[in-house]
């Protein structure tokens, strides 16, 4: 008679109760990430908008996007979009089925944290930032 | 302890054997976004900055124009279907929550065509 139960059923404890752990540190940030990366698409959909619109629209808004506080939200970003990859790969990995396991799990959450930072230095030696 | 309603019981019917299509579909455009991702970042990131004529130049190639329409298009139903688990796990009350969702569906779909109309037209105008 499960109708009868209906709203006095056992609750799981959420997030609050929880110690922090890495796999689920580095899953909220995924989630995080994701969230933030709206803001740096924004800034990209503007700056091609504005290529669209034509050459004197585009120096302005091109000139906006490169100041010293756009360039902090690149930086930003781009270790934002690395993170959420690697972290999202990890997720990926994890509804494959494979991963569960308490030392293989750790080990790919540092593996997220230490890649993201990597592949952003690597972005930015690229691009001639750093 | 059963959890199905006493409905559910009479009715007697077992899974309908279909429901994990949209959980599916959420795997593979993320798994899509692996390369695409690379692809956008390499094209778009030297452009930022870089001249009108230029950026105009890279534009007006077809294969980088389709890369970089593929993964706005992918990425933009992603964040939906992301920002929509986000919104139903963290806000209460049902009719915060289809609110948020719908504005979230209208942000996506503008952003995400106006950035493929912004490539399409610079593409097209070659």
């Amino acid at each position: 008679m499960a109708d009868v139960n209906r709203g006095n059923r056992p609750l799981s404890p959420h997030l609050g109760i929880y110690r922090p752990q890495m796999s689920s540190m580095t899953s909220i940030f995924v989630r995080l990430t994701g969230i933030s990366l709206t803001l740096g698409f924004v800034m990209v959909i503007w700056w091609l908008l504005a290529a669209a619109t034509g050459p004197e629209y585009f120096a302005t808004v091109n000139g906006l996007l490169t100041g010293w506080f756009a360039v902090i939200i690149w930086v930003l970003s781009i270790w934002a979009l690395w993170y959420h990859s690697l972290g999202g790969i990890r997720h990926l990995i994890w509804d494959l089925g494979y991963g569960f396991d308490v030392k293989t799990a750790d080990r790919m959450g540092y593996g997220v944290i230490a890649g993201s930072f990597v592949l952003t230095a690597l972005s930015l030696i690229c691009l001639g930032v750093l | 302890m059963s959890y199905k309603t006493d409905k559910g019981r009479v009715i007697g019917l077992g899974s309908a054997k279909t429901g994990a299509e949209h959980w599916l579909g959420e795997r593979i455009k993320a798994f899509a976004l692996i390369p695409l991702t690379l692809a956008f970042f390499c094209i778009m990131a030297p452009m930022i900055g870089a001249p009108y004529e230029q950026v105009v130049a890279t534009l007006q190639n077809p294969v980088k124009a389709i890369a970089l329409i593929l993964f706005f298009a992918v990425t933009f139903k992603h964040l939906e279907e992301g920002l929509q688990v986000v919104i139903e796990d963290y806000v209460h009350g049902k009719g915060a929550a289809l609110t948020l969702i719908v504005l979230t569906k209208l942000f996506c779909w503008s952003f995400g065509l106006a950035a493929i109309f912004a490539i399409a037209k610079i593409a097209f105008s070659a």
